[in-house]
């Protein structure tokens, strides 16, 4: 018989400890794929993020440095610039990212740091319960927004993909979801090409997951994956937001 | 030995390339630019060296937590106001048992407060700073040689006990300019095991400060004490300067010891019997000379350029066995020598 899935060697033999339906580990399980098919487990330093990732280091088997709240960008670049020939990628949600680390993802893209960030992108603050987050859609309840998101007083949903896409140090940003079998290979391909493309020394990459949330959207798992497609990729839609073209080496 | 006439900013910078430092991370601010540009400078024609102009300290700090992790020798600096922003950074540093150096030279505060020569970071520098139980090792020099050979010492200090360490300076210190004879480059001790690097074909690793056991983050917080403890046998480091004799005892740091020096040398040309104890170490703070020395000595005055900060680790440390008194000009100003002889004299009288 033929084996044509398992488990990466990348990815600890261990239970996560995400919830029923939760994105988390189907990314955590891509990025580890895409370390195994390009061999660089070794070579690969990961950071991760405060937030419900913040245990990831339990999940990657590869060397891991824990970033404070929002400041990946910033510890992924002195760790990529003492160690130019290692991979190093930062994974962070959308409040350390798109909130309370705004600044050091925007300037370490700026930069063109050649480092890969993996943005986690699920509309809420997940592992404190819920709140608002700078990706919180338009009229979207969450603990800190009980009526829902309002334009007038929260401020509109960020789309930081777009932003940093309009920056010239960023060469490869992709919007992603993991929410159907399509859209997993899809994300996984993505994550795979962003770590080529830091190989070849390109700069920056970023490859932003939608990723469903069912406790703090409460739904059912099936429900989250659902409203992915239907109601928050009306506003993040997915697809290539730039890519500087590396050839076809790296072509899907 | 070759003497270069050199301002205490680009001193600092140049003793930590010759420690080897090869990864700066900073931010400007006055009155500590000099050192960032310098930096920009030198640091790129160094070896494998790094030089970045962060966006904010924030990220300074954490860059060079990064650049800490994977093995380099690291530093950031700033002033007052910056140092408040990095201490996330510190902190986790810290907890992270990482080494690294962080400089600041103070400003007036608080608040953005003025670009002037102060002391007022003593507290936020030697009780940990950020949040968390922790320590940072503390360097105050008092001269631009003393700024020159304690950076050197940052590292080594740093690399030993894989915790950050500060070399606490301020306007004047970093602005001024006097002969310098740098020290020789050292070979650096620091175990490979701590560096990350990519697991290769071995075992992975991860350094976090998230514990989110409360017994094993108690454990991590005894075994950074266990750390300091043995810090603060072995690496207080202090001055005493004419103090045979005297009647009064100032106690005085960094550029404020050297105005009581200019002061106590004009006192005992005057017949006044007074001396100096000048910590070297803020923290660990050289209690034990000022116990000693209250054997013989009744009277203390401490001066500083604040409203009082060091005073407090001077009654602890006398516990009441003497009198202390204080002087301080805080917010920028700095009192001439004769201006403070004539407030030691005052308390020599009474």
């Amino acid at each position: 018989m033929k084996k044509v899935f398992s488990r990466p060697k990348s990815l600890k033999n261990v239970a996560f400890h995400y919830c029923a339906g939760c994105g988390h580990s189907i990314t955590h399980r891509l990025i580890c794929d895409a370390v195994d098919q390009l061999g660089i487990r070794g070579i690969t330093i990961g950071v991760p993020p405060a937030g419900c990732a913040v245990l990831a280091y339990n999940y990657f088997d590869m060397d891991m440095l824990e970033a404070p709240h929002g400041r990946g960008c910033a510890v992924a670049t002195g760790i990529k610039r003492t160690l130019p020939d290692r991979v190093v990628f930062s994974y962070q949600g959308d409040g350390d990212l798109a909130a309370i680390g705004t600044a050091e993802t925007f300037h370490a893209a700026n930069r063109g740091e050649n480092i890969t960030v993996i943005f986690i992108n699920n509309a809420v603050y997940g592992m404190t319960g819920g709140q608002m987050a700078p990706t919180t859609l338009l009229g979207m309840t969450s603990t800190t927004s009980p009526p829902g998101r309002s334009a007038i007083l929260d401020g509109h949903p960020i789309r930081m993909s777009e932003i940093l896409a309009q920056l010239d140090g960023a060469t490869y940003i992709e919007r992603c979801a993991v929410n159907t079998p399509q859209n997993i290979l899809r994300a996984g391909r993505a994550i795979r090409k962003a770590f080529q493309y830091q190989m070849d020394g390109v700069g920056f990459t970023m490859i932003e997951v939608l990723s469903q949330c069912p406790t703090n959207w409460k739904m059912t798992a099936a429900e989250s994956c659902r409203w992915v497609d239907e109601v928050m990729a009306q506003t993040f839609p997915v697809g290539v937001i730039k890519d500087i073209g590396k050839g076809e080496r790296h072509a899907d | 030995m070759d003497k270069t006439l050199i301002s205490g900013n680009w001193a600092c910078g140049e003793a930590a390339i010759r420690a080897g430092c090869r990864f700066y991370a900073g931010y400007p601010i006055t009155p500590q630019n000099e050192l960032t540009e310098y930096m920009a400078e030198h640091m790129r024609q160094a070896e494998g060296g790094t030089f970045i102009q962060a966006e904010s300290e924030i990220a300074a700090v954490n860059m060079v937590l990064g650049a800490s992790a994977a093995g380099a020798r690291a530093m950031t600096s700033s002033s007052s106001p910056g140092i408040s922003l990095k201490q996330e950074g510190i902190s986790a540093l810290a907890a992270d048992e990482l080494p690294a150096v962080v400089v600041n030279m103070m400003r007036g505060g608080p608040g953005l407060g003025n670009i002037l020569p102060s002391q007022g970071d003593y507290f936020q520098a030697t009780r940990g700073g950020g949040h968390g139980d922790y320590r940072t090792i503390v360097l105050a020099p008092s001269s631009v040689q003393e700024l020159a050979d304690l950076t050197m010492d940052a590292f080594d200090l740093a690399d030993a006990y894989r915790n950050p360490v500060m070399i606490l300076g301020d306007g004047m210190t970093g602005q001024m300019m006097e002969p310098v004879v740098f020290g020789k480059p050292r070979p650096r001790h620091y175990s490979e095991k701590y560096v990350l690097k990519g697991s290769g074909e071995g075992k992975s690793r991860f350094i976090r400060a998230l514990i989110l056991d409360a017994l094993r983050m108690e454990e991590h917080n005894w075994k950074l004490v266990r750390k300091y403890t043995v810090i603060a046998q072995k690496e207080v480091r202090f001055e005493t300067f004419r103090t045979g004799n005297a009647k009064l005892v100032i106690i005085a740091y960094g550029i404020a010891a050297r105005i009581a020096k200019g002061a106590i040398n004009r006192l005992r040309d005057s017949g006044y019997k007074v001396g100096l104890i000048r910590p070297i170490t803020l923290w660990p703070f050289p209690a034990q000379i000022i116990r000693d020395t209250a054997e013989r000595i009744g009277k203390f005055l401490v001066f500083e350029m604040s409203t009082g900060q060091m005073l407090e680790d001077v009654q602890l440390a006398l516990e009441g066995r003497a009198r202390v008194s204080f002087y301080g000009r805080p917010g920028g100003v700095v009192p001439t020598p004769a201006e403070l002889a004539k407030a030691i004299v005052q308390e020599y009288q009474r």
